[in-house]
């Protein structure tokens, strides 16, 4: 065991696999020599030099088109997108190719590829830093995704990442890279991906949420159970494909479900939840399915993007009503 | 001009050299002495602003900001040369032609303090915002180009973008595209050897910047950008080539970041003193200055004189930035559609109501 952040942990974790597998590269802008913006891939280059740890042109489309090239030829790329505004250049890439290649070449053709990115708002930052997009890569389809909540899962799941034949979107709250930190595994260990975490068991109503938003909830739990409401918190950590099971497991007890995600609410991840909840557990709901999430525009520069995130009080709020309704 | 300093020539237009001496008076631009007076003047409120900024941010008073220390003069050349007829397509660095366009300081520090209106410009017209994702903005200036053409119009377009920036599609696009309709756009990257920590030897593996022109079928010319004078001829000539219809035009400024690629950036980490150093000597003010000071145009104490006097009036309006009004939340739904739509009404009501709620919460916990 050795205490971690987020940061450490996804480290620690690309240390393993590069140090393991020599058909694992790390590359994107400014992962090398400077071991990237948020210092996730420090002192990579260092240890593994600069053929498998290196910095590419400044490109997302580039970046991520070339990972799919490799990942064919039988490399194992894992690529940084700088921030989650910055991985729509590389969208052509990632839905015409990436999440297509094996169905279209009717299983001949694999990309085993990891795309990292960090996401996500509440760090007070320029336009296009903040974004939360996981609804619109889910709904493209071959790819996964999947979001790390805390630095233990970071790392495990980075690593079942890695050695997934699948492509794979790893977003990364940045809002806690560093605000957490707790004692991680040493060495190698994986977390089964797809599977939600019931990271707090209760019995009257079920909170699903994944990565940042998942501290929110526990400090809305805390005022919850002086009203003496008992949340069960689920993380999903794999947002494509979902843990169906958990979920209907869950409401099955709590008859009850909110959804709590950063990005914009329409289409969004609570309407599908909620569409999962009517479908799995309709008999046992004894209120409508509900939603805390951002509204459906840009996230505000940092003066106005308290309106606009998902915090403790308003996790609250939906948590009274529903309980109430 | 553009024959003789043709990217495949190797070689960079220069006309005064690292102590302000004129290298050769025949390729000095047509400008009067105030004119370079005051633009020399101009630069230096942007520096002072600059520095000052980086200092704000480090009293928290300030969220992240790029600063434009040691590139100055691209800036100070544009806004020489740029009028009111003009577009600006800015990247992020281009401080001076902004502010010659009318874009006040006030509010570039509101955009860095984290309000929308610091792109909401009140007395500049034909300036678009500052652009975030790396060189997009570029296609937006052959489209304007077009729309210049298309009405027959007497204006250019000035489109900034970095070194960096040349890496990015967009960037290829947008070169192409001006060259398939010859738009009257003037394309300006700002080399400043780095992509935040990224060498320009590891963007690319063309011999310079400016020579990419030739692969679009327009005209390039390679700049030091650290020169006033050499960037002014470089615009002028490049404004006359797209009134005669032969652009657009490819220009590479070569010159150094003195600063940080933003203020949450650390360059010890990948550039060496030496490198900092061996460019210290071709700062763009320092040359100027001198040049100004041999022909008797400036001194010291004039300078000393006049940064004081800058200094309060940036303090002035980053004061003013900083009383500006509370940020409501409806503003958050205002802008986006022509007419809001009902469904995003109904979200900024429940907002409303929220915030009704939360209140009367934190008033019955406090009352416990």
């Amino acid at each position: 065991m050795k205490i971690m952040n987020m940061v450490g942990a996804i480290n620690d974790a690309l240390d393993i696999k590069l140090n393991e597998d020599k058909n694992v590269v790390v590359f994107g802008e400014d992962v090398g020599v400077e071991g990237g913006v948020f210092r996730v891939t420090e002192g990579l280059q260092k240890k593994y030099g600069v053929d498998r740890v290196f910095d590419s042109p400044l490109a997302e489309s580039g970046i991520v088109g070339t990972a799919i090239g490799m990942a064919i030829a039988g490399l194992r790329p894992v690529v940084e997108m700088q921030f989650c505004g910055f991985i729509y250049p590389a969208m052509n890439q990632i839905i015409s190719h990436a999440s297509r290649m094996r169905n279209r070449s009717r299983g001949q053709l694999e990309t085993p590829m990891v795309i990292r990115m960090p996401y996500g708002g509440g760090i007070n930052a320029l336009e296009h830093h903040s974004e939360s997009m996981e609804a619109m890569f889910g709904h493209i389809p071959g790819l996964k995704v999947i979001a790390p909540s805390t630095p233990h899962d970071a790392k495990g799941m980075l690593i079942a990442a890695i050695e997934s034949n699948d492509t794979i979107l790893y977003m990364e709250p940045k809002r806690i890279y560093r605000a957490i930190k707790q004692e991680v595994k040493t060495g190698k260990f994986t977390i089964e991906l797809g599977k939600a975490n019931v990271v707090t068991p209760g019995n009257d109503i079920t909170v699903v949420t994944f990565g940042a938003m998942v501290r929110e909830v526990q400090k809305a739990m805390v005022m919850a159970k002086e009203m003496g409401i008992s949340v069960e918190l689920i993380d999903l950590r794999s947002i494509y494909p979902i843990d169906r099971e958990t979920i209907r497991n869950s409401i099955k007890k709590t008859g009850r479900i909110l959804t709590v995600t950063e990005g914009p609410m329409s289409f969004g991840l609570g309407a599908e939840i909620s569409q999962i909840a009517i479908e799995e557990a309709f008999l046992y709901l004894e209120a409508p399915p509900a939603r805390v999430s951002g509204y459906d525009v840009i996230v505000p520069l940092p003066k106005g993007e308290h309106h606009y995130m998902q915090d403790a009080y308003k996790i609250l709020y939906e948590i009274e009503r529903n309980v109430k309704y | 001009m553009f024959k003789e300093y043709n990217p495949i020539n190797k070689l960079m237009f220069q006309v005064m050299d690292n102590h302000g001496k004129i290298i050769d008076d025949k390729l000095m631009p047509k400008v009067t002495d105030q004119r370079v007076l005051k633009a020399y003047k101009d630069m230096l409120f942007a520096r002072t602003a600059d520095l000052q900024i980086v200092n704000y941010q480090r009293q928290g008073r300030i969220f992240t900001y790029p600063p434009n220390y040691g590139q100055e003069v691209i800036s100070g050349a544009t806004a020489s040369i740029i009028e009111e007829k003009d577009w600006l397509v800015p990247a992020f660095r281009e401080m001076g032609a902004m502010l010659s366009k009318g874009v006040t300081l006030k509010e570039l520090f509101l955009l860095f303090m984290g309000y929308e209106e610091g792109n909401a410009y009140k007395n500049a017209k034909k300036v678009l915002p500052i652009s975030v994702p790396i060189a997009s903005q570029l296609l937006h200036a052959a489209g304007i180009g077009y729309e210049i053409k298309y009405n027959k119009k007497k204006e250019l377009v000035y489109a900034f973008v970095g070194d960096g920036g040349t890496s990015e599609g967009d960037f290829h696009e947008a070169i192409n595209f001006a060259g398939v309709w010859k738009v009257p756009v003037i394309f300006i990257i700002q080399n400043n050897q780095y992509g935040i920590s990224t060498p320009v030897s590891m963007q690319t593996a063309s011999e310079s910047l400016a020579i990419k022109a030739l692969a679009y079928g327009v005209k390039g010319i390679q700049v030091d950008g650290n020169d006033y004078f050499a960037m002014l001829k470089v615009l002028q000539e490049s404004k006359k080539a797209c009134e005669n219809g032969e652009g657009p035009i490819l220009i590479e400024a070569v010159t150094y970041r003195k600063g940080a690629h933003t203020t949450s950036d650390d360059p010890t980490k990948y550039r060496t003193k030496e490198e900092e150093e061996s460019w210290h000597k071709k700062d763009p003010l320092d040359r100027l200055n001198k040049y100004l000071q041999d022909k008797g145009l400036w001194s010291d104490k004039e300078e000393e004189k006049i940064i004081e006097q800058f200094k309060k009036e940036v303090d002035r309006q980053f004061i003013e930035a900083e009383n500006f009004p509370e940020y409501k939340p409806e503003e958050i739904f205002k802008y986006m559609y022509s007419e809001t739509p009902q469904e995003l009404k109904d979200q900024e009501h429940k907002l409303m109501e929220f915030y009704r709620w939360k209140s009367e919460k934190i008033a019955q916990t406090s009352k416990k």
